[in-house]
């Protein structure tokens, strides 16, 4: 039965004992314990939300830069098309320029051959005109040395002159 | 490192095994029988003095403090209480040291108070304050006590032959549940503090190892219990929660160690566990929720259970002092029951040890094997008996403190599935 009966004294220093404990937990213990645990819990969720936040912006970066990167690429293929295009246009004009240049060329070189020739031609004339006026001087020279065969002439020429 | 473990466990064996034998030899069993009732009460009561391993007469002295008949405060040593005598078993023949119960004379302003252990009393195993009586009183006391059985009569003591007038006095002594309170109350401080140390110093890392422990064992009570059923009172009941929670899971598990700073059956005492039932009933009711109340005197039940027979506030105010008091009961009687019946597979050694060596041996073997069971089991029903002690505290408080479900549904929706899931 002294199993069953609550002994005062026990009952007493039970509750000292409790009630001291409690004090010194309630006043330094729990609260400390209870507030930083639970600031900590706050601080790992906002971790946790700020690596998801982190982890957000980093897909999207990187989604972004792929898309920088794709649109690089197009406009360096682009500008390589049109550095290709150009290149073929310079070459196109520069191929017509030079055609241009070198027909002018041509025609300036026609021109002065063209030239030359009449001056050519018109320095062969006066020489043939000269040399054949020598000729027919030295054979006329030649043929009229007497006087029979002068008279002869004029009276042929003055034949010529009167038949016309 | 297995076997060092088992070489552990070997000699652990051995050791139990010559148990008997030593025993046997230290004359603690009286021609072969064990007084199974007075081994199992003495580890389960109190006493004053703690046992010192492997001795069965020295004791750890505690003060011993009461207040005598004419109101004075007296206090001594408990060591005081017994004298050891070398005794020869008339049986073998042997020599062997008993602690026999004396009279301690104390002097006090001028006056001496004689103070005894008393055994054949209705105080029994309690100190108590004794005063000579004459020859008339004691033939007459006597003659009583020859029609009694157990020679016990009320409002005296009998010691070496002669009987005395008893005067229970006040009794606040350090006895050994005090001491293991006090030891208890220590532990669980220093456990508290080095979390709080550890956050002062390190900030927000989180613990490891057994501080970690510690914090796990805080947040599964603080977060999975306390504060899914009080909600926004849970700041409020922690501290209360939390200390007693781990008071009694403290008391449990030191009761587990068999000696010095454990050994003690305290949340098997009925005086301690009052004390937690009675803290429970009071931060249960100092609530200022009028629905609590309500329900109690003016419940929501067809009116003739409540008006001209007062049934349901007869049953509800009952129930307010029912609640606690299972509270109570329920952690008494469940540490009590598992030192129990570690107490009495261990006596069962001693029990056939008459019945010669294989019986012994048997014995032992079965005995060891269910006290080691029985023990890791205790392991948990300490951690479940305070965990169920704090959860129904936790739930009688809330309980208390709900604003009702009729006219704030919200809040009884949100704390129900929170009763609901444990």
């Amino acid at each position: 039965m002294e199993l069953f009966t609550p002994d005062f004294g026990l009952v007493f220093w039970m509750f000292v004992a409790f009630m001291i404990l409690f004090f010194v937990l309630w006043k330094w213990g729990w609260p400390m314990i209870l507030k930083n645990m639970d600031e900590r819990a706050d601080t790992i969720d906002k971790g946790v939300e700020y690596a998801r936040e982190a982890k957000a912006q980093l897909d999207s970066a990187r989604a972004d830069a792929q898309k920088y990167i794709e649109e690089a690429q197009k406009k360096q293929a682009e500008m390589l098309r049109d550095a290709a295009r150009m290149k073929s246009e310079i070459i196109e004009e520069a191929k017509k320029e030079a055609s241009e240049e070198a027909k002018k060329v041509m025609e300036a070189a026609k021109v002065s051959i063209e030239q030359s020739r009449k001056e050519a031609e018109l320095q062969f004339r006066d020489e043939v005109s000269k040399f054949s006026l020598e000729i027919a001087e030295k054979m006329v020279k030649s043929q009229l040395k007497d006087d029979k065969a002068q008279n002869e002439l004029v009276n042929k020429l003055l034949d010529e002159i009167e038949n016309n | 490192m297995k076997n060092r473990r088992i070489s552990i466990l070997a000699l652990i064996l051995a050791f139990v095994f010559m148990m008997p034998h030593v025993m046997k030899a230290s004359g603690h069993d009286e021609g072969g029988g064990v007084n199974v009732k007075e081994v199992m009460f003495h580890h389960l009561l109190d006493g004053y003095g703690w046992e010192v391993p492997f001795s069965h007469v020295y004791r750890i002295p505690l003060p011993v403090i009461v207040r005598t008949e004419d109101g004075k405060w007296v206090m001594f040593s408990s060591s005081r209480l017994t004298k050891i005598e070398e005794v020869t078993d008339p049986a073998t023949g042997k020599v062997k040291k008993e602690a026999e119960p004396q009279i301690v004379e104390v002097e006090k302003d001028g006056k001496t108070y004689s103070f005894l252990l008393a055994h054949v009393s209705k105080h029994s195993n309690k100190v108590v304050e004794v005063f000579p009586i004459d020859g008339k009183e004691q033939s007459d006391v006597q003659s009583k006590a020859a029609s009694q059985e157990n020679e016990v009569v009320e409002g005296y003591v009998k010691f070496d032959g002669k009987y005395y007038r008893e005067y229970k006095p006040f009794d606040i002594s350090i006895t050994k549940n005090v001491l293991a309170l006090f030891i208890t109350a220590i532990i669980v401080t220093l456990m508290v503090m080095s979390v709080v140390r550890y956050y002062s110093r390190k900030g927000m890392k989180a613990p490891r190892k057994g501080m970690g422990f510690m914090e796990m064992l805080i947040d599964f009570i603080y977060t999975g219990m306390i504060k899914s059923t009080l909600g926004e009172k849970a700041k409020r009941y922690a501290p209360f929660l939390l200390t007693c929670f781990f008071f009694i899971l403290t008391m449990n598990l030191l009761g587990l160690v068999v000696i010095f700073p454990g050994g003690a059956n305290l949340t098997g005492n009925i005086s301690v566990t009052l004390v937690l039932a009675l803290l429970v009933f009071v931060a249960t009711n100092v609530t200022k929720s009028k629905h609590y109340w309500k329900e109690i005197f003016w419940p929501d039940v067809p009116w003739f259970l409540k008006f001209p027979l007062p049934i349901m506030q007869f049953i509800e105010i009952f129930g307010i002092f029912t609640k606690p008091a299972a509270l109570c009961v329920r952690l008494f009687a469940n540490m009590m029951g598992g030192h129990m019946i570690v107490i009495t597979l261990t006596l069962l050694i001693f029990i056939f040890a008459s019945f010669g060596a294989k019986a012994t041996s048997g014995a032992v073997v079965v005995s060891v094997f269910f006290s080691i069971f029985m023990l890791a089991l205790d392991v948990l029903v300490s951690f479940i008996q305070a965990y169920v002690f704090t959860l129904l505290a936790t739930l009688f408080i809330s309980m208390s403190h709900e604003s009702g479900h009729d006219h704030d549904k919200s809040e009884g929706e949100g704390s129900a599935p929170a009763t609901l899931d444990i």
